[in-house]
């Protein structure tokens, strides 16, 4: 069969002040009628400017400097506009940023099918309503005059697929379409686009960087790595026998459900054995961290100017649990369930409504947050935030972000013993010492995470409170970075405490597993338990949830 | 139903600016030297004269009984008689204000009808000379002050073209004032159907317009050209181009609209500084709007004038902050949901 779409030795060089940048290689695929193709690779990797290209919305300092992109036979070049719509459709990441936020979702659908001259102007809502209800959004008569930010965000991606399907199309381009959602809406999602393409007998291009995703959903797979195609199989054939070695690479960085923290870097540990001595911890109660009946109530904004206050929300209901010394827990669950709301009031950076946090024999949360800043417990807790860049002061050089603990908490004054320690730390956290003179927007994601736990180990705590270290960094560095993370506590005998929501994340770092939902504790086990046999409801969706790409698995279907 | 509540909540929220303004100007112009008192018992009064009109104007009484009578006056629309014409203050502001009002208005909309599509202009097309035209715009016009750009604007325009009418008022002496209605002399002519009339007061209001207008154009273009850039470059407008929606749609429909509630507010704080640079302006043109009004007040120490106009600038921001956040609530439906 001919195929849809076809991208032949295309090459793209952006313009820059430093002169042209070369984005893609000479790419070729093609995507077959009905064939569901995805294209993987890490940042960089140029597998969204493919796909911007395709449809014709790439940024006017990129150009293409050889090849081109055949649909249904024919260059697409010059009637992008035509097909756009109609013959090919995107749907994006951030769902409720791609959508129009002062127009209600209903008359955005409706635009589209009036452009297409698929409705008039009597039919259009009626048209939107129908699509909804396709979407499976419920009360679609409602829904229709909704304005984005009343919607969540898995029902902002069900209107922008309604937007994407409302011409049936012949291509959707799906470019990270659920980065960002829950692992339960992100399967919910996947789910429909997957049926409702299929129904239709559509072809898919699916952008993704999770290979569970890939492995899940497509026919085909393209690897694509600075710019190049390095290898194009078959599923089942990619991930049984990868033949690129890039290709190997990616599949082992991958945490599955029942790899191990070392296969993560197929077997080499790429950072150089620590030089650190292991510490001497002064003897203290084995019982770390005792939280006790935590609530978090966080007063509800609205109702009207004359009305009664809304009963305040419980973000956090009650929950408590104990943590051993050198132990290291998981927290688990989707957006909102109160996880990061527990971590913060226990690194002492917001206050409780009520219950205590015993750490290290003391009740630590009837200290107010702001006082407890300049406590010397301060110490003794540090955190790791989610987002290594935004977290680092842009003005700061690396060094500089480092040695701000040693001289705020742990009261240094020395120039020279301060600069001794923070090459310690770098050297700890593997990083070079000539890096250390840089500004964060001169270093690489992994490197600012490293940055990001050399300040957080500065003051030699106790706890570790890790949020989400790992979520935006590409999978080969999150192997390295969780690896390190392991390295360290092992070394310098602290205890974690692992906020995420990747439940194969965390089993690789965490003894033992908590599971939230809706502010309270709803499973409690060692981590092989909760991922391979949950009892509760919730921890069952949420496990079934998770992608997965098990070679075994894919060889037997 | 929500959004009257929230409407209603904002107006009810312009009420304590409005009484901090009454308490300010009432302070003020007790903490201003001189006795009043002495003032109105003439030059020939002794002490026993003077603490009479003490009494009868209520002078004598303690600060908080003297500002509940000024409140009485002021629900009564009392402002107080002006010492230099002798006419009460309210009069004599009711019969200026739609002359400053009627030229703000004009520099806005001239400000408007040049910055809005210059920044739409300049934000789709980035480094081009329209782009650079714009930049030149907004530096001038934040640059010159108004007194420059209206002296400027005389010099060429009516002394060495002699295009404009002499620069002197709102209506060339050969013409009487239309009937008044709204005490806008260009609606007021149309309404009485007088072409005539109102030709000459346009041509009256051209250069004080323009000078105006030159000064509210620099922040009304810089944040269009911002939002609409911000704007086309947000996920939305990339949605609607990915499938399909024409060009000027998603210029106007999707980028514009979304780019006009931060020029709003910006319009909103324009308005607020041209009634500010208004003052000047009536100057060099001999307009008799209230900014040379209080003036001729503030130069006569005429505390009754001074007071009056005050009051009179408060009441009109707190009014026109009120419109543009009512304006914003009903076509934003994220207002007050946000933060």
């Amino acid at each position: 069969m001919a195929p849809l779409l076809k991208v032949e030795t295309l090459s793209i060089a952006f313009k820059t002040r430093k002169g042209d940048v070369q984005a893609l290689h000479e790419v070729s695929f093609e995507v077959a009628p009905g064939e569901v193709v995805g294209v993987v690779g890490e940042s960089g990797s140029g597998k969204s400017v493919s796909a911007y290209t395709v449809i014709g919305l790439l940024d006017q300092a990129g150009r293409i400097t050889h090849g081109g992109v055949e649909y249904d036979g024919k260059p697409v070049e010059g009637r992008q506009r035509e097909l756009r719509g109609r013959e090919i459709s995107m749907i994006f990441q951030n769902p409720r940023a791609a959508l129009n936020p002062i127009m209600p979702v209903g008359q955005q659908i409706g635009d589209v099918l009036k452009r297409h001259a698929l409705a008039g102007r009597t039919d259009a809502r009626a048209k939107a309503i129908e699509l909804l209800k396709q979407v499976k959004i419920n009360d679609p008569e409602e829904r229709v005059d909704s304005y984005p930010f009343e919607l969540s965000g898995g029902m902002c991606q069900r209107v922008m697929i309604a937007l994407a399907l409302a011409c049936s199309p012949k291509l959707l381009i799906a470019d990270e379409p659920t980065t960002g959602l829950d692992v339960t809406t992100q399967k919910a999602t996947m789910d429909l686009v997957r049926d409702l393409t299929k129904a239709r007998g559509m072809s898919v291009v699916l952008i993704t960087h999770d290979l569970g995703m890939a492995a899940e959903y497509c026919d085909r797979i393209v690897v694509m790595e600075k710019g190049h195609v390095v290898e194009t199989a078959p599923v089942v054939q990619l991930f049984t026998s990868p033949q690129h070695p890039y290709t190997q690479k990616l599949i082992a960085a991958s945490p599955g459900p029942r790899s191990e923290l070392a296969d993560l870097t197929g077997g080499l540990p790429e950072a150089p054995p620590s030089i650190a001595p292991p510490r001497k911890r002064e003897p203290g109660p084995e019982r770390l961290l005792e939280v006790v009946d935590l609530v978090k109530e966080f007063p509800k904004r609205g109702g009207s100017f004359f009305g009664r206050k809304p009963a305040p929300f419980r973000a956090v209901d009650g929950i408590g649990f104990q943590m051993m010394r050198g132990e290291s827990l998981g927290l688990v669950g989707e957006s909102g369930c109160g996880k990061s709301t527990t971590s913060s009031i226990i690194a002492r950076l917001q206050d409780a409504t009520s219950g205590s946090v015993v750490f290290d024999g003391q009740d630590i949360v009837q200290h107010p947050a702001a006082r407890f800043a300049r406590m010397p417990e301060r110490g003794r807790i540090q955190m790791v935030f989610q987002d290594a860049h935004d977290s680092l002061d842009p003005r700061w050089s690396a060094a500089e972000a480092i040695a701000q603990p040693l001289r705020r908490i742990s009261g240094m004054r020395d120039g020279g013993e301060i600069a001794r320690k923070v090459a310690e730390l770098a050297e700890m956290v593997g990083l070079p010492a000539n890096l250390l003179s840089r500004y964060p927007h001169q270093l690489s994601g992994g490197q600012k995470a490293r940055v990001g736990i050399a300040r957080a180990i500065a003051t030699d705590p106790l706890l570790l409170i890790l949020d989400e270290p790992t979520s935006a960094l590409d999978v080969s560095v999150q192997a390295v970075v969780l690896q390190l993370l392991d390295r360290l506590r092992r070394e310098l005998g602290m205890s974690y405490i692992f906020v995420s929501h990747d439940l194969n994340v965390v089993r690789l770092l965490c003894e033992r597993v908590i599971v939230m939902n809706r502010g309270r504790i709803v499973e409690t086990g060692t981590a092989e338990e909760v991922l391979h046999a949950p009892k509760d409801a919730y921890t069952q969706k949420l496990v079934s949830a998770i992608p997965h790409f098990e070679p075994e698995r894919l060889r037997a279907s | 139903m929500e959004k009257l509540s929230r409407i209603g909540g904002r107006i009810l929220q312009a009420i304590p600016p409005v009484f901090g303004v009454i308490v300010i100007t009432f302070l003020l112009t007790r903490a201003l030297p001189g006795d009043p008192a002495v003032f109105f018992a003439g030059l020939m009064a002794d002490d026993g004269t003077i603490a009479q009109v003490r009494a009868e104007l209520g002078l004598d009484q303690p600060l908080p009984v003297q500002f509940v009578y000024y409140l009485g006056d002021l629900l009564q629309g009392d402002l107080g008689n002006s010492l230099t014409t002798g006419q009460p203050v309210l009069n004599e502001l009711a019969a200026r204000l739609p002359a400053s009002l009627e030229l703000t208005f004009a520099g806005l909309f001239f400000a408007m009808a040049v910055a809005i599509p210059l920044g739409v202009l300049a934000a789709t097309r980035p480094g081009s000379w329209i782009d650079h035209l714009c930049r030149v715009l907004v530096t001038a016009g934040v640059s010159l002050p108004t007194f420059f750009t209206g002296l400027f604007l005389i010099y060429v325009f009516y002394y060495l073209l002699g295009w404009a009418p002499s620069p002197l008022g709102r209506l060339d002496f050969l013409y009487l004032s239309p009937p008044p209605v709204t005490g806008f002399y260009t609606i007021d002519a149309l309404l009485a159907g007088d072409w005539e009339v109102f030709w000459a007061a346009l041509r009256q209001m051209v250069l004080p317009a323009v000078t105006l207008g030159l000064f509210a154009l620099a922040p009304i273009a810089r944040m269009t050209r911002a939002a609409m850039l911000s704007a086309l470059s947000g996920d939305y407008v990339r949605t609607a181009r990915a499938n399909g929606l024409g060009g000027a749609r998603v210029l106007w429909i999707y980028a514009f609209r979304n780019a006009a509630l931060p020029v709003l507010t910006t319009l909103g704080m324009v308005f607020s500084f041209l009634l500010g640079a208004n003052v000047l302006v009536e100057k060099v043109f001999s307009w008799p709007g209230i900014g040379s009004y209080a003036i001729g007040a503030l130069v006569a120490s005429d505390y009754a004038a001074v007071q009056g106009f005050v009051l009179c600038m408060a009441l009109l921001f707190v009014v026109v902050n009120l419109v543009i956040d009512v304006v914003l609530t009903l076509i934003d439906p994220r207002v007050g949901l946000e933060s």
